[in-house]
């Protein structure tokens, strides 16, 4: 019989060979599809390798994908390390570019640096506002997070559908010849358009930048802050936060608005980096809020290692523009993602648990939990059978 | 059920080498166990002797790694708990699996009714549960929702849940854990009851006087073996025999001691008066109480469990908000609701709810330690924590107060007692007026029990107004200066711990009397 053990610790080197397996087997498994459909996978993955990284102008595209998942990505770390299960960075992302192209347009005007940067904060103040409805409803009204963000992303994706498609709002465009065929945003004047950095070849937009320097702060409070303890204690038992005195339900809502900041600036660097309009249909398409959950759950909510991440789905997602065509349908490349993504989950089992192989013996059937109690040092959490891929959220 | 060939009836288990390692250590080493049919066997050992996880083998809970098993002479593989109902195995945990929103009866027969039919006719179950119910006089509201009933009260709901099913031979984790000293005497009258009438009972228990009053036989384990089995009907055994069969060597039995100190004459430190608290239901489960306590005095209050003692010490400590009245700490009123207040005041709280509340398990120890400190500038600078002064921190209190564990162990991975010793600790460090403490020895081995009683009998030795909430009255009854007896929601007396005897101790507990 096989069987799966909690493990006590963690040894460190598992921490970096396991993703590394995970990714390899869904490499193979993916392989064995295309095969089955009629690529060749060598083939198959050196030309999405060359379309995501190498080519010319490759990395940079890659970039343009990797920007707000690295933003939504820690949308979703910062709650979900809380346990706060913040599904709504896609709305938030959307408020977040309503809000930033309102403030582009409205002061076009104004030199650069004074608009971005007045376009950075009302993307974010946007998201946090959009957050900070579920966050209250959960704190003071004992609602499930869950679903209040969920469905507030449907309520911001409609909002901003009426407001390009059937209102005559601020943000749509009434005047050009195009936009009287089909509606879309104004275009914001060019002084609103964030700048980029060029590293060598690479073009790296603000956005980007942006989300490595969050990323980077946000580790450093996880790790030795005050507010990270804090995180950390209600993270691991809100009730043991009330019982050393902390205001637990103003972190909750703090981290809500932190968490729908951050999904906000996505939204604000998809208008001032890419888009210079206010397009709600384009953002859906590419639903970067929800990728943003995936990203994050690939590292274990870990922020450093979510810009990597990052840059490796928005890879993906880069590739699969390039290569889905009429012999490549586009179902292949989610197939390949998705199975991705299952490995890399099932494999971060294995850094929790560990399997132990037994004789098998007549009858033998799954057992639930199986607490020892033997040793002096009995721990207080033993070896147990835990048939779920959990969030993977333990700090 | 057969080899009636045999001039004695097969025992009802028989069990032979069972062994069952873990990671790092072996539970259960070459163990035998055997239990007649019709006796209640004690089953007796420290925490971490192997009890636990012998009778999750028995049950099915646990598939040994070696070793046989014979129910009734037959031998039997438990591959689920399923395999072990159906031999007529049951057991009854320390923590209970019911459903809080459902009746006693729905809870007796979730998963297990009678008929195959589909829709569950309530009003024949519940006559069919109340009917066990008084066969065996175990004495529950079978109407009652689980959640209003008391951690007693739940626990002869699961006996219940046990005998309704055809247990035939019953498994008790722990059972006196939660009961006062009148409901232990009634649960052995119903266990002895249960065991003439054919049932097997195994009792496990680490309390040597309670082994003695019900068991017919009991067996030792020590470290993961089987020591002794002693037939306690045949031979005259005293405790100090059975301590030294289960420690190994020579302890006294109870564990540590306080005599009495007069402290009418000391200033008094906390000052609680017309406190009435709600519970999470809305039920006043605190009643207009007071109590005062003085500097250097242990005050214990006993009670049955569910008789506000829990939410007497949320609602001093500032977890839960107060109906009405007031808490004092030094003459100075502590704001209800706000925990952070309740510190300022110099209030430490060791919570019944040990790991959860009063720990993070899944925290490193020197992030417990500093839970209640980390805004201190010993330990932070503007927004940053200064890990080395933590980590200082942390070796120091562990050396301090001897446990055993290195700073950066996750609290999950500390035995009970020594996870109970870093909240301590932490508790203890922070120079406290007042020190409330609820069940903390609890689940806790001699060895660790003793050296927590220690603890907090220096606490009060230091001056520091000591609260002892326990539901162990040997516990209350051996450290406290005075005893104030809780009863739904008040305090119905205030004993002296040595002079009052423990029959009458057991009544007002019961709330059969009221003394002045």
């Amino acid at each position: 019989m096989i069987r799966l053990e909690r493990r006590l610790e963690t040894p460190r080197w598992l921490g970096v060979v396991i993703p590394l397996a995970s990714v390899l087997v869904a490499l193979l498994v993916a392989g064995v599809v295309l095969l089955a459909s009629g690529h060749s996978p060598v083939e198959v993955y050196r030309s999405m390798i060359e379309a995501a990284f190498t080519a010319p102008g490759a990395f940079s595209a890659t970039l343009v994908s990797a920007t707000p998942l690295v933003l939504t990505g820690l949308c979703a770390a910062l709650a979900f390390r809380m346990r706060v299960y913040n599904i709504g960075g896609e709305g938030q992302l959307y408020m977040g570019a309503l809000g930033a192209s309102a403030v582009g347009l409205a002061l076009g005007g104004l030199p650069g640096p004074v608009v971005i940067l007045a376009m950075i904060l009302a993307g974010m103040a946007a998201g946090s506002v959009w957050a900070a409805i579920p966050g209250l409803l959960r704190t003071y009204a004992n609602t499930n997070e869950i679903l209040t963000t969920l469905m507030l992303n449907y309520v911001a994706g409609l909002l901003g559908y009426y407001l390009i498609f059937d209102s005559n709002s601020f943000w749509r465009d009434t005047t050009s010849p195009s936009a009287k065929v089909f509606p879309q945003g104004k275009t914001l004047a060019d002084s609103t358009s964030w700048p980029a950095f060029h590293l060598g070849a690479v073009t790296v937009p603000l956005g980007f930048v942006l989300g490595v320097v969050l990323a980077a702060v946000m580790f450093v409070v996880l790790r030795s802050t005050k507010s990270g303890f804090q995180l950390r204690v209600i993270a691991g038992s809100d009730r043991a936060g009330r019982y050393a005195g902390m205001r637990t339900k103003r972190a909750i809502v703090l981290v809500m608005l932190g968490s729908g900041a951050l999904a906000g600036l996505a939204g604000a660097s998809q208008v001032g980096d890419f888009s210079h309009l206010f397009d709600p249909s384009g953002l859906q398409q590419v639903s970067y809020g929800y990728t943003g959950i995936v990203v994050a759950a690939l590292v274990a909510f870990e922020p450093l290692p979510l810009v990597l991440a990052a840059i490796l789905l928005g890879g993906l997602i880069n590739a699969g523009f390039t290569l889905q065509g009429a012999t490549f349908p586009q179902g292949l490349v989610g197939m390949i993602e998705g199975i991705l993504l299952l490995c890399v989950l099932c494999g971060s089992l294995f850094g929790r648990f560990r399997i132990r192989m037994r004789p098998a013996a007549a009858g033998a059937a799954r057992t639930p939990g199986d607490r020892g109690s033997a040793g002096e040092d009995r721990p207080l959490v033993e070896e147990q059978e835990i048939p779920i891929l959990a969030s993977g959220s333990e700090p | 059920m057969e080899s009636r060939t045999n001039r004695q009836p097969a025992p009802a288990i028989e069990a032979r080498g069972i062994t069952r390692a873990f990671p790092g250590v072996l539970a259960n080493d070459r163990v035998t166990f055997e239990v007649r049919r019709g006796e209640v066997h004690g089953l007796l050992g420290e925490n971490g002797s192997g009890k636990t996880t012998l009778c999750r083998i028995l049950t099915g809970l646990s598939r040994p790694d070696g070793g046989e098993i014979r129910i009734d002479g037959r031998r039997v593989h438990f591959g689920s708990p399923r395999d072990g109902y159906a031999a007529g195995v049951f057991m009854v945990q320390q923590h209970f699996s019911l459903v809080d929103r459902l009746t006693v009866a729905e809870n007796v027969v979730i998963g297990w009714s009678r008929t195959r039919r589909v829709r569950l006719d309530h009003r024949r179950v519940r006559d069919e549960v109340l009917a066990t119910a008084n066969e065996y006089r175990i004495p529950v509201d079978v109407d009652a929702f689980v959640w209003q009933l008391s951690v007693g009260e739940r626990q002869r709901v699961e006996i219940l849940k046990a005998m309704y099913r055809g247990a035939r031979i019953l498994i008790l984790d722990e059972p006196t854990t939660v009961l006062t000293p009148n409901e232990c005497e009634d649960l052995f009258v119903t266990l002895r009851r249960m065991a003439e009438a054919g049932a097997s009972i195994v009792f496990i228990s680490h309390k040597l006087r309670e082994v003695l009053d019900v068991c017919d036989r009991v067996t030792v384990l020590r470290l993961g073996r089987t020591v002794d089995t002693v037939d306690l009907r045949r031979e005259r055994v005293d405790p100090g025999t059975l301590a030294h069969l289960m420690v190994g060597r020579d302890v006294p039995p109870g564990g540590r001691r306080r005599t009495p100190v007069h402290t009418e004459g000391r200033p008094v430190v906390l000052d609680v008066e017309d406190l009435t608290v709600r519970n999470d239901f809305g039920r006043r489960r605190v009643r207009a109480l007071a109590l005062t306590v003085h500097r250097g005095e242990i005050l214990g209050i006993a009670g049955v469990a569910g008789n506000g003692q829990r939410e007497l010490a949320e609602a001093v400590t500032g977890l839960r908000p107060r109906e009405s009245g007031s808490v004092r700490v030094n003459g100075r009123a502590v704001p209800g609701a706000d925990p952070r207040a309740a510190i300022q005041a110099g209030m430490a709280h060791v919570p019944e709810d040990r790991i959860g509340t009063g720990l993070i398990p899944s925290l490193r120890v020197s992030d417990n330690v500093i839970l209640k400190d980390f805004r201190d500038s010993r330990f932070s600078r503007g927004p940053f924590l200064l890990s080395a002064r933590v980590l200082a921190r942390t070796r120091e209190l562990l050396e301090r107060f001897a446990v055993r564990g290195r700073p950066d162990s996750l609290v999950r991975q500390l035995s009970g007692g020594n996870a109970q010793k870093v909240l301590l600790a932490r508790e203890m460090s922070s120079e406290p007026a007042v020190l409330l403490v609820a069940s903390p020895t609890r689940g806790l081995d001699v060895a660790a029990t003793d050296a927590v009683r220690a603890l907090i009998v220096e606490a009060a030795e230091r001056g520091v107004a000591v609260v002892l909430i326990s539901e162990d009255l040997d516990e209350v009854l051996d450290l406290s200066d005075r005893v104030a007896v809780m009863y739904d929601g008040r305090i119905t007396s205030v004993i002296d711990p040595v002079t009052t005897d423990r029959r009458r101790i057991g009544m007002l507990m019961a709330g059969m009397e009221t003394v002045a």
